[in-house]
């Protein structure tokens, strides 16, 4: 049992440890590997194959496996760090200490939008992206878009409003749902309905392979989706008696069944069913 | 590793793709400085009246966009588009907006306007080959 922290809480040496670690599991290999998982997860709702990861009520524990694995790969060269979490309803500022020299590096400077600062400046030569993708291997960054069509953090209570909807996910389970507290967080714009929200527009706040496929070639990545994976836990405490669904196959019957997965459904790649993801008290606790 | 077999199926599909730019003909289209927002009057199935979005060819901030319908792969929603002759890997969604490798996370109602947006994003940075 571990705590994941609050990352404006993690002292001078925990923002070491994590960095030192994630620097070691990248010179291995095993970063990119997460990364390139995540892209070959990214299954789109208007096609023909099971969809695990987005657009999809197995959002939320798919995305806390995935975490949980990483942990154990940070774990596995120091057993001291957990995946602390950014709170963007509270550190909104591009100056928040979470964009320090001693942590993740700031904004991508102005023209090339390249990150200059901190561990995971190219420049520090420990940290090349983009394989696979393009040609350029330096983090960049844009916090916020400034100019043709700036994007805003979302609020507090842009997340109170998520919070506060008393179903878990509805028909058709995908990038349209317009009612359930999933997509509410996954945040998909519907054409006509609502705009990018909460999830989603802090990828794409933070620009750069943040607003890609390949979004966790930016460490930020992990404690996003960390605070994204607390916002689950706050939404089973506000609603205990509302359950995950859909839920065993029978139970719900429709066009886009054989592709989402139901509580007892394994997901790939580890054959966990979301609902042997729903409790993680015995791992870890948030701070 | 499941990885290598959908890239390979990428490059398959983006070789049926070039043929079809080829074969196609394609529609030369004005206004290529206006940015990517500004496409909100386009129907997200374009006007083609066949459910797809119709192929379009342009320079847009120094680069060649061009997007055709292509039939080799559903991941792409039946359309490719490329930027300076490289494939940039586009999804259509279940509300017919797009979206791209390069902006992921937020939709766009036509390939052109996800084009464009890539072409933003990528800074003049290339993309490379997906096969």
């Amino acid at each position: 049992m571990y705590t994941r922290k609050n990352q404006r809480d993690l002292t001078r040496t925990e923002k070491r440890r994590l960095v030192d670690a994630i620097l070691k599991i990248k010179r291995s290999g095993r970063y990119d590997d997460f990364v390139a998982m995540h892209r070959e997860y990214y299954v789109m709702d208007t096609e023909n194959r099971s969809r695990p990861a987005h657009m999809t009520p197995s959002f939320f524990p798919w995305h806390r496996r995935y975490l949980l694995e990483f942990e154990r790969a940070l774990q596995a060269v120091d057993p001291g760090v957990s995946v602390p979490y950014w709170d963007w309803t509270q550190d909104r500022s591009t100056t928040s200490s979470l964009w320090a020299e001693d942590f993740l590096g700031g904004n991508g400077r102005p023209g090339d939008r390249r990150v200059m600062t901190g561990p995971f400046a190219y420049d520090a030569g420990n940290w090349k992206v983009g394989t696979g993708i393009t040609d350029q291997n330096w983090l960049t960054r844009n916090f916020g878009r400034p100019g043709r069509d700036p994007v805003s953090l979302p609020t507090a209570d842009d997340v109170a409003r998520a919070l506060k909807d008393p179903v878990y996910d509805t028909e058709p389970w995908n990038s349209v749902s317009t009612e359930g507290f999933r997509n509410r967080i996954e945040g998909w714009g519907i054409h006509r309905v609502r705009p990018v929200a909460n999830h989603n527009r802090v990828h794409q706040w933070v620009g750069g392979p943040m607003a890609g496929a390949a979004s966790p070639e930016d460490p930020v990545f992990w404690l996003h989706h960390s605070f994204i994976d607390l916002l689950w836990d706050r939404w089973r405490k506000a609603h205990p008696k509302a359950a995950y669904v859909p839920g065993r196959k029978p139970d719900a019957p429709g066009r886009e069944r054989r592709h989402v997965f139901g509580l007892d459904d394994p997901m790939p790649p580890w054959n966990v069913t979301p609902r042997a993801l729903l409790d993680h008290s015995k791992v870890y606790r948030y701070a | 590793m499941p990885q290598l077999t959908r890239r390979h199926a990428l490059g398959a599909a983006a070789a049926t793709a070039l043929t079809g730019l080829a074969l196609g003909g394609l529609v030369q289209t004005a206004g290529a400085t206006s940015d990517p927002g500004a496409t909100g009057h386009e129907h997200p199935d374009g006007h083609a009246g066949h459910g797809g979005p119709q192929p379009f060819s342009e320079t847009f901030q120094g680069r060649r966009i061009e997007g055709a319908p292509s039939h080799g792969d559903a991941h792409h929603g039946g359309y490719a588009v490329r930027i300076d002759g490289e494939e940039l890997h586009v999804m259509r969604n279940a509300d017919s907006t797009w979206v791209s490798v390069i902006n992921h996370y937020e939709t766009f109602t036509t390939p052109r306007a996800v084009a464009r947006a890539a072409v933003i994003e990528l800074q003049g940075a290339r993309l490379v080959p997906l096969a």
